[in-house]
């Protein structure tokens, strides 16, 4: 019998350069808040899934690095991996053994600690992130590259400027100011960001996302469990999963991302969200800001914007806090930081604290829905998963 | 991180890099570029080595200034998706100023170096494309 799936407890470290501890310190930060907060014993653990996309890390077997470090050697573990959706892919694998009855407690950890590799090292893999072979090694095709070829073709056919773009910056560098766990916590202008150098045109250095130390933890119960050691469970309503092809010349379209659409239609279909309306529904999302561009396409692609419209919500100001739906409060991975396999998790955790009205004031949304939407995206859009966490307990598990 | 071109893998791909072949399915009519041994969409492995066109059209592009090690000296590289008949192409745009391309712009195919493996290493040759030339061709 299928079974409801809530957050019991969330953990989050400080992002940013993170030279001050090593990997396993560093997941430390996380577990620890995540199981104080959920009020269990660590031994009560069944399992613990480890997102980390790794290639560049201090450790390349960081789970039972991490577990050993917090005194939970013994518990059965596995690394994650989907690119950077690989926490929302931890999250989904710890929701699936909850939800089949195979455990009670999981432990979900995300860690990345990107900066003990030089930069170019970090580009280069990243940039492996596509159909690494055939683009990146015959045309050099490199990470933001992918998603400059978006923003042009996206410019180009709606008439979107490159201070529309910045403008998503603006916003969230505005909201990690108010984050003390955010990398850049400080505001930037329309000019500082346009002023910025260009890393491959049209999108400037404040258009990228940066390279990021973190952690973040939840812990995820069966209702049973949520019932006995919370008033406060924040209930995952859906999943919704998809992919895309690896090689960009075979997508049919550049202004919008196929796979995001997908898992999308999925999220809102199975948490009976109408997809015409969606931000009817929603309280607040946290969106794949990877680059500027990727979050007036997620816009779109969840449905909070008609296509080719997506630029006018930022342009309005409608996804700050007051208008039709206020996005990336927590600082997105542009100004909260995107150590890749923590990003997901950390997605889940501010979103339950938004959830739980927990968060600093200024960026804190008002609940009125009670629910909240996580759009966690891999490579160009080879992976993406939409999760919808809810105050209310799903109508069915 | 330098990488090390391999040589049959260069071998393997003298085709499509060279030659612009690509595969089409003879069941469901698709293009692939690169061209693979099966269908991805229909699962056919009936496909036919087709040759696409060397002139097309510019869909989308970017400059891109921080270029991978390995290949700094190159720096700004011009990328372009590039639309020739029903494929899609990413590949390096040549001969050009960045400031004078444009979506929708009409390019050719030319044949030039992609990259040298270090000193002793091999030279990996590949299609690029250039804004078309006025008169049709070089030099008219
Ligand atoms: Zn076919």
């Amino acid at each position: 019998m299928a079974r409801r799936v809530a957050i019991i407890g969330t953990g989050h470290s400080k992002f940013g350069v993170r030279n001050d501890v090593n990997i396993a310190e560093l997941a430390y930060e996380s577990i620890r808040q995540a199981i104080d907060e959920a009020g269990i014993e660590p031994g009560e653990i069944d399992f613990a899934f480890v997102s980390n996309v790794g290639g560049w890390s201090s450790e390349p077997l960081p789970a039972v690095v991490a577990l050993e470090y917090a005194g939970l050697t013994g518990v059965g573990t596995m690394r994650v991996e989907a690119a950077c959706s690989s926490g929302s892919a931890a999250i989904k694998a710890g929701y699936d053994a909850i939800k089949s009855g195979e455990a009670d407690i999981v432990l979900v950890l995300g860690v990345e600690k990107m900066n003990e590799s030089p930069t170019p090292t970090v580009v280069e893999f990243i940039g492996r992130a596509g159909n690494y072979f055939w683009e990146f090694q015959n045309f050099g095709l490199t990470f933001p590259g992918y998603y400059a070829l978006y923003a042009t073709a996206y410019m180009a056919k709606y008439g979107a400027t490159e201070e529309d773009l910045c403008k998503v910056a603006v916003k969230n560098h505005y909201y990690a100011s108010l984050n003390p766990k955010a990398q850049f916590p400080r505001k930037i202008t329309v000019e500082h960001c346009m002023q910025s150098r260009y890393i491959a045109w049209p999108l400037k250095l404040f258009d990228c996302s940066p390279i990021t130390d973190g952690s973040a933890a939840v812990i995820l119960a069966s209702e049973e469990v949520a019932k006995k050691v919370t008033d406060s469970p924040v209930w995952i309503k859906a999943i919704g999963t998809a992919s895309g092809t690896s090689n960009l010349s075979r997508r049919t379209d550049f202004t919008h991302l196929e796979a995001a659409r997908k898992a999308a239609a999925m999220a809102y279909k199975k948490a009976g969200i109408d997809p015409e309306n969606p931000v009817k529904y929603i309280d607040v999302a946290e969106v794949h800001d990877c680059f500027t561009i990727a979050e007036i396409m997620a816009y779109e692609d969840l449905g909070f914007a008609k296509p080719g419209e997506g630029y006018k919500l930022i342009r309005e100001e409608q996804t700050y806090i007051g208008g039709l739906i206020p996005v990336n409060l927590s600082g997105g991975l542009k100004a909260k930081g995107h150590p890749l396999g923590a990003t997901g998790i950390s997605m889940a955790v501010d979103l339950s604290r938004q959830l739980l009205g927990r968060v600093e004031k200024g960026r804190q949304a008002p609940i009125k829905n009670g629910v909240a939407l996580a759009h966690n995206i891999g490579g160009t859009g080879h992976y993406a998963y939409v999760t919808i966490y809810s105050l209310d307990k799903p109508r069915e598990a | 991180m330098s990488m090390d071109l391999s040589v049959p893998e260069t071998w393997r791909v003298k085709g499509p890099l060279y030659r612009l072949e690509a595969a089409r399915c003879k069941t469901c009519g698709r293009i692939h570029y690169p061209p693979m041994p099966a269908c991805p969409y229909c699962g056919s492995r009936d496909l036919e080595r087709v040759t696409l066109p060397s002139e097309g059209v510019l869909e989308s592009y970017s400059v891109v200034y921080a270029v991978p090690e390995g290949s700094r000296h190159k720096a700004p590289v011009l990328l372009g998706l590039v639309r020739l008949g029903r494929v899609r192409v990413v590949a390096e745009i040549t001969d050009a100023d960045p400031s004078e391309l444009r979506t929708g712009m009409e390019v050719e195919a030319v044949l030039r170096r992609i990259r040298s493996d270090r000193e002793a290493g091999i030279i990996r040759y590949g299609v690029m494309f250039r804004p078309k030339l006025k008169g049709g061709s070089r030099g008219g």
